[in-house]
This record gives C-alpha cells, sequence and structure tokens, in this order.
C-alpha cells in the first residue's frame, strides 16, 4: 500500500512499542485510562461498524463504540502523531489549526458526520460527499486512528453565549 | 505652452462626447478646440483618459457581459437614476437564488431576460424581465460533482455568465464549460476542460470574443497549473489552450513575442525560472478578468500567485506566474508578458481587472489599461507595447516600496520578505491583497476609476509542505490584521491623469463587491454586512443606501427594462475567502483559518448571515 508521506519512525517506533500496545489493550479493558498515555497505540484496522445518524427507525441503537477508539483517544502519543499528519498530508490546508476553511471547522464541537472518534476515522478513512477526500488507499489505519484522536482532541467547548461579539483584532501602524 | 498632441487629445474627447451634427466642420471644430484652450487652460493639465470605442460601444440597455464591455468600464450610459432621485429608489422585485454560498456573480441582461448563475451547484436562472415580478422563464441544473467543493479555495463562488449571440455560457466549479440557449436554457453543448483530482477547479467568468469563449482556471493553493483556453462557441470544441508555466510551446510563446523589459525576455522562461519539474505544480492559474482591444486584437488577462506560497521551496522567478499576458485571441499566441511579481511571496495574484483607455501622458497618446494590481500599486501599461508608463500605491502598502519603470519589477522590503520558520510581522497588503478580484469601474464623464478594495495587512510564516495531488499546496500560516486607521475596507476614487486618490471612503469591513458607474453621476457598491450604496461619481458623498439580506460580494449592473426605464441589479449573499467565516461556518477562534482570514473577519458572524438573493431597484412610477 502506497502512502506518499508516512512517517518511517513513527512506524518504527509503533513497530518497538507493539508488545506494550498489547499490555495497553488489556489495561483499557480494566478502564485503566491513564496508563494510555505512555505508551503509543497501534491497530490493524478501522473500526468494525460506524453510523452517521442518529436515526433508527423502529427502535434500533448506534453501534457501540469501537475499542480500538479508545486506546486512540486522548493519548498524547496518538495525538502527537496525528497533528504532525495532519500537516504533513496537508489537512491544515482546508481545516487550519481547527477553524476551517476550505473544510469545515473541526474545534467548533459541531460535526457534519458525526464526533465519536470512530465516526472520525471513518470519514477519513471513507471521505465524504461534500469535499473530503478518502484517505485509506493513502494511510495505514494506525496514522487513519492518529489523525481522528487529532482531529477529536481539536474541539473545544464553544462560549456558552448563544451569539458573541468577537473583536476583529488590532490594526497595524503606519 | 501647448502642444500638438494635447490638443488633438483633447479634440478627441470632445467629439466623442458632442453629437455629429453640431461638429459638422472640421474648421469649426478645430476653431473652437483652439478657443477652449484658450478660454481654459486648466483642460490642458485636466485632460480626461477616453474609452476606445471599439471595444465600449453606445450603450444598447443591455449588461451581457459581467465587466459590461470589452474594455471592461463597468459603466452604464443609463442616467434615469441620478444623484438628485436616487434616494426615492426601491426594491422592483427579488429572486432566492437558493444557494447559501458568496454570490459572486453579475447577472446578465440581454434580450429581455436576466440571467443569474449561483455559486455551487451553479445553477442557471433566467427570468423573464417582460413580466410583473420577473417570473422564472426557465432554469437549468448542471449538477457539478459535489467533490468539487473540496477543493475550491476560497468559498464555492462563480463570477458569472456571458451573453453572446443568442447563447449563454458559463462555468461550473467541477470544471465545464457550458453552452445553454438562452431562449429556452437547452444545452447546446458542454466541454471538460479539467480534472478535480488534481486540485483543478473553474470560478472564473467566461469572455467571448471573435466566436471563441475565453476560460481560465482555478486551483492556484493546490499546485495547479494555470491556463487559459478558447472554444470554439458553436461546438465547445478546444481551439487552442496557453499555459502558465512550462516550455514556450505550452505557453504559446513563439516568433512574435516581444516583451517590453528584458527580465520578460527569453526561451523556456516558464521552464527555467524554477527548480526542476517545480512549474508543474506551480500555480499561475487564470481565474481573474480577461479584456479585449478589437483595434489592436489582442486579448489581456493575468495569471494569479505561484505555488506553493513558502517562497523558498521554488527559488527563481516562477514564470509565468502574476504576470499580464496580451495575447492574439485568434490563435492564443503571445505578443508581450509582464510579470507584476517575480518570485511572489505574498499570494499577490496578478488576475485583478484590466480597464482600457486611451490616455495622454506627457504629451503622447498612449493605448493603455489600468490595473489595480493585489500588490497594492495601480498600473498604468501601455497596451501595444507592455512598457509600464506608471506604477502608484493606491492604498497603504509596506511589502513593495516602489515599481522600478526601467525593469518593470517590483523594489521589494526586505524586512517584509517571508522566510521558513519565522513569523514577519505586519507586512501590508495581506495575502488577498490590497484588492482582489472584485473589479473598478471607471466613468467617461468624471474620468475617474472607483476602485472597491482592502486595507488588510498580515503576519505570515512559512513552513514546509509537500505536494499531494488535489490537497492544498500552500506551506504558510497566515493571520491577516486591519491595516492602519483599523478600517478593513476603502472605496478608493483614482484620477489616472494625476496618478493619485480624490477621495476614498473608509468602510468597517473588507470592500469585497464589485462596482459600476453611472451616466446618472452615481457609482454603485456593496458591504459585506449587505448595505447596497450609492455614493456621488465626483464627490463619493453617500446618495443612498438600502440593506440586503446578507452580506454582498457580488457585481452591480444597470440597464433599461421593457418598459423603458432603468433598473439597477445586485446579488446579495456573503460568502468568498473574505466571507467564507459565515457561508462556511468557520471558528473565529482559529485566526489562521480560511488562509489568515478567520481572525480579522471574526465579527462578521454577528453583522450578517449566508443567503443568496438577486435585488433589483428601480425609481417608483410616477
Amino acid at each position: 500500500m502506497s502512502s506518499p508521506c508516512r512517517n518511517p519512525e513513527r512506524w518504527a517506533a509503533a513497530t518497538r512499542l507493539l508488545p506494550f500496545a498489547l499490555v495497553t489493550v488489556l489495561a483499557v479493558a480494566v478502564n485503566n485510562a491513564s496508563a494510555q498515555q505512555d505508551t503509543a497505540p497501534d491497530a490493524q484496522h478501522g473500526p468494525n461498524e460506524v453510523s452517521v445518524t442518529g436515526l433508527f427507525p423502529n427502535g434500533g441503537a448506534p453501534p457501540p463504540q469501537d475499542p480500538i477508539g479508545t486506546r486512540f483517544e486522548g493519548n498524547k502519543l496518538a495525538i502527537a502523531a496525528g497533528k504532525e499528519l495532519f500537516g504533513q498530508m496537508n489537512c491544515t490546508g482546508c481545516h487550519f489549526n481547527g477553524g476551517g476553511g476550505m473544510g469545515p471547522a473541526l474545534m467548533s464541537g459541531h460535526w457534519r458526520y458525526g464526533g465519536r472518534i470512530d465516526q472520525i476515522y471513518a470519514s477519513i478513512a471513507q471521505g465524504r460527499p461534500n469535499g473530503m477526500p478518502s484517505w485509506q488507499d493513502s494511510l495505514e489505519p494506525t496514522m487513519m486512528w492518529d489523525l481522528a484522536a487529532y482531529v477529536k482532541s481539536l474541539s473545544v467547548p464553544a462560549p456558552s453565549s448563544a451569539s458573541h461579539t468577537v473583536a476583529p483584532g488590532t490594526s497595524v501602524k503606519p | 505652452m501647448m502642444t500638438l498632441p494635447i490638443s488633438q487629445s483633447i479634440r478627441r474627447y470632445q467629439v466623442q462626447d458632442l453629437t455629429d451634427s453640431i461638429w459638422r466642420s472640421r474648421w469649426l471644430r478645430l476653431l473652437l478646440t483652439g478657443a477652449s484652450l484658450l478660454l481654459y487652460p486648466a483642460l490642458a493639465t485636466a485632460q480626461m483618459p477616453t474609452v476606445p470605442a471599439s471595444a465600449a460601444p453606445s450603450d444598447d440597455g443591455q449588461w451581457t457581459m459581467p465587466a459590461k464591455n470589452y474594455a471592461a468600464t463597468r459603466y452604464s450610459a443609463l442616467d434615469e437614476i441620478n444623484s438628485a432621485n436616487v434616494s426615492n429608489l426601491q426594491v422592483a422585485f427579488a429572486f432566492s437564488t437558493g444557494v447559501d454560498h458568496g454570490q459572486e456573480a453579475a447577472p446578465i441582461v440581454a434580450d429581455n431576460t436576466m440571467f443569474i448563475v449561483t455559486p455551487y451547484p451553479n445553477i442557471v436562472f433566467a427570468l423573464d424581465l417582460t413580466k410583473p415580478g420577473a417570473p422564472i422563464k426557465w432554469s437549468y441544473q448542471p449538477r457539478p460533482d459535489a467533490a468539487s467543493q473540496g477543493v475550491a479555495c476560497c468559498d464555492v463562488v462563480n463570477r458569472g455568465a456571458v451573453y453572446s449571440d443568442g447563447k449563454l455560457f458559463f462555468n461550473t466549479l467541477d470544471d465545464n464549460t457550458i453552452a445553454l440557449d438562452a431562449e429556452t436554457g437547452k444545452v447546446l453543448w458542454k466541454t471538460k476542460l479539467g480534472d478535480i483530482n488534481t486540485g483543478e477547479t473553474i470560478t472564473m467568468a467566461p469572455l467571448v470574443v471573435k466566436g471563441k469563449v475565453l476560460v481560465g482556471d482555478s486551483g492556484g493553493e493546490l499546485g495547479v497549473r494555470g491556463w487559459l483556453a478558447a472554444l470554439d462557441v458553436n461546438t465547445g470544441k478546444i481551439l487552442w489552450r496557453a499555459y502558465a508555466t512550462g516550455p514556450d510551446k505550452d505557453v504559446l510563446i513563439g516568433p512574435g513575442f516581444r516583451s517590453f523589459y528584458p527580465s520578460d525576455n527569453g526561451t523556456d522562461l516558464g521552464i527555467k525560472t524554477w527548480p526542476t519539474d517545480a512549474w508543474k505544480t506551480g500555480g499561475g492559474t487564470m481565474w481573474g478578468w480577461i479584456a479585449y482591444d478589437p483595434d489592436l486584437n489582442l486579448i489581456y488577462s493575468g495569471t494569479g500567485n505561484p505555488g506553493p506560497w513558502n517562497q523558498e521551496q521554488r527559488p527563481g522567478d516562477n514564470k509565468w506566474t502574476t504576470t499580464l499576458f496580451a495575447r492574439n485571441p485568434d490563435t492564443g499566441a503571445a505578443k508581450w508578458a509582464l510579470q507584476y511579481n517575480p518570485h511572489d511571496e505574498h499570494d499577490y495574484d496578478g488576475i485583478n481587472e484590466q480597464i482600457l483607455v486611451d490616455m495622454t501622458v506627457d504629451g503622447n497618446l498612449r493605448k493603455v489599461l489600468l490595473h489595480p494590481d493585489r500588490n497594492g500599486y495601480l498600473y498604468m501599461v501601455d497596451r501595444e507595447s507592455g512598457e509600464i508608463v506608471s506604477a502608484k500605491p493606491y492604498g497603504y502598502v509596506n511589502s513593495v516600496l516602489s515599481i522600478d519603470l526601467k525593469t518593470g519589477r517590483p523594489v521589494m522590503n526586505r524586512d517584509k520578505l517571508t522566510k521558513l520558520g519565522t513569523v514577519v510581522h505586519d507586512i501590508c497588503p495581506t495575502a488577498s491583497g490590497l484588492k482582489d478580484w472584485n473589479p473598478s469601474a471607471f466613468s467617461p464623464v468624471t474620468g475617474l476609476m472607483y476602485i472597491p478594495h482592502e486595507n488588510l495587512c498580515m503576519d505570515w510564516k512559512s513552513r514546509p509542505v509537500s505536494y499531494v495531488a488535489g490537497t492544498p499546496f500552500v506551506g504558510a500560516e497566515v493571520v491577516s490584521k486591519a491595516g492602519p486607521g483599523g478600517n478593513r475596507g476603502e472605496f478608493t476614487a483614482w484620477d489616472p491623469v494625476e496618478g493619485k486618490a480624490v477621495w476614498t471612503i473608509k468602510e468597517d469591513l473588507p470592500l469585497w463587491s464589485g462596482t459600476m458607474a453611472t451616466a446618472g453621476g452615481l457609482v454603485f457598491y456593496g458591504t459585506m454586512d449587505g448595505w447596497f450604496k450609492a455614493v456621488d461619481a465626483k464627490t463619493g458623498e453617500l446618495k443612498w443606501q438600502f440593506r440586503t439580506g446578507s452580506g454582498i460580494i457580488g457585481q452591480p449592473i444597470a440597464y433599461r427594462g421593457p418598459d423603458g426605464h432603468e433598473y439597477v441589479a445586485i446579488l446579495s449573499g456573503v460568502g468568498g475567502w473574505a466571507g467564507a467565516i459565515v457561508s462556511g461556518d468557520l471558528d473565529p477562534r482559529d485566526p489562521t483559518g480560511a488562509l489568515g482570514m478567520n481572525g480579522v473577519m471574526a465579527d462578521l458572524k454577528t453583522k450578517t448571515a449566508p443567503g443568496g438573493t438577486l435585488y433589483v431597484f428601480t425609481l417608483p412610477k410616477s
């Protein structure tokens, strides 16, 4: 599989840390979230099942969060790796530092296709019809999980007031 | 002391303005001209530019191309609406476009029909002006690929259609040019010109010249290679395509090419002024305006910024980006080129409008074009030779110290050059320029050029970027801010003869709308918070304003309706690069968003909301 911007150091580190990552899986299983922070998680595939709607006729429900996602979400190493990839793959060119531009804002807390990390993964992997490219042929699953972890981390709670006046910033002195 | 060329040029002006019946006798004409010079010596220094008649025929009351005419004056000779009665102006009818993105298009009027083209999904509406309320005559949905929205750098805009000889031509965001039967809306032909998977889109308004539809591409922020193409009006067949980078044979530079300045002459400069193969992803897209001089048989159009924005990845002049070309419309062959910003490092595209005027300079009648560049300088360029006659700043600029008229090149302020990993503060103008795409107007009555523009500066930090096809190829983090004085927009009336501003209106928000001048002594433009304004063409005094439903970034036009009365039309609907924060619901807390526009436009969300609506105004029926 070709990956034009894949980070060899990241992969070397991931390979070296694989045994620890497995330990991490067990750690997550016992809900010891803080233990994640020292280990870069790894993954061979994306989420098993993702829903992008909240509407389920006849009493259905969203699929449960894929446990892989919980290993990446909030993990500092995954977020750092995702941030690096975010720049390397030119995601910044559309989404900038979360404020958006050609692509939607990622920090606003509003998600067109769902804000769960597995939903973010699915948007990155599959692309979305209004302009989000599909990355599943270019990036390995771990990379897309890293990206999803970083994107998830960008979401900052919006100010409580519905409408707020924002100053346009300072002006330049001649 | 009077010299012959001056008196000739004044006579030329007066003859054009007065009817033949008065000027029956050549001798009488000479006598009166001489007398007027004696009586009014001030005229000798205040001679006004004229518009070449072949490029601006007498006004038929229609508005068939966004720039009004080939000279691109955006001047209407209608005068029913004037400074005395404009305060009575009222809405004749309004029409929702149904599209909530930036409405940059000019309405087009021909055959008692108004044609508007929306931003993506580029719906075309034909409105029947002969019926009350101008109902829909027909509409056409080209259904462009939705994915094209993801490779359009600065909102999914479209700058308008063009009417010619019973046909309507327009471009779609996903790289098609389409010809419709203007009477029925039936598709006559559709030609695919590019591929969104390379980041290529089309946003510009085409121009029809000598049986050819001229079209250029967008995508300078995605490493797209720029081009201008000519399509047969009857078949859509591509007759020629001139690239902005690469070998001379691709740029259509041949034996007849001779530029005025040495650095714009040479073989295969579109390759040699780049690192190996960088020209292939080097930008120079042609998303702006084209003017045409029928007498010289030359079209004039500029190319966009080089890619990536990080200049350290592309040492060299990067030809032919940010370059004005004069081309033969029959073959596309370049006659001359003038690179405004060699090795641009501030995103100063060269695609802004060219207004064609003839004027006396130092005693000689010159055929010139007026071009307010993104770099902040108003270029007066000789249409025959490509010589820069003059170039003066039309607002606050600190990145370019002057334009060297001996070399044609800007003298750059070294303190404002961009560097890898370093934040360079307070570069003026900002990346979108002292003025972006939104076109100026020229009134032959006042002799003034009306320039709607910005007053923004920026902080810039370059960073490395890799080319990944179909993704942004920028490599810079930019934060824009208001320029000196704090007003983010300006509306400047410019005297081309004196080479200076006559008056300037300060606007809080950047001006992203075009403008139009009329024989009624008025100039129209809109603001990003939705005010549509008419100001006195001589003084700039505000005569009338109307709050439309959304911010205005469109192009005003005027036409004579089937009832014989004058109407003024504008599309309202905020968006575009500066308005993307509203149309794209972007987050103002990231000032780098939207290529550095988010921060400086943070308050726009509190001042307007998205929504596309056509407004048409007229005087009350008496």
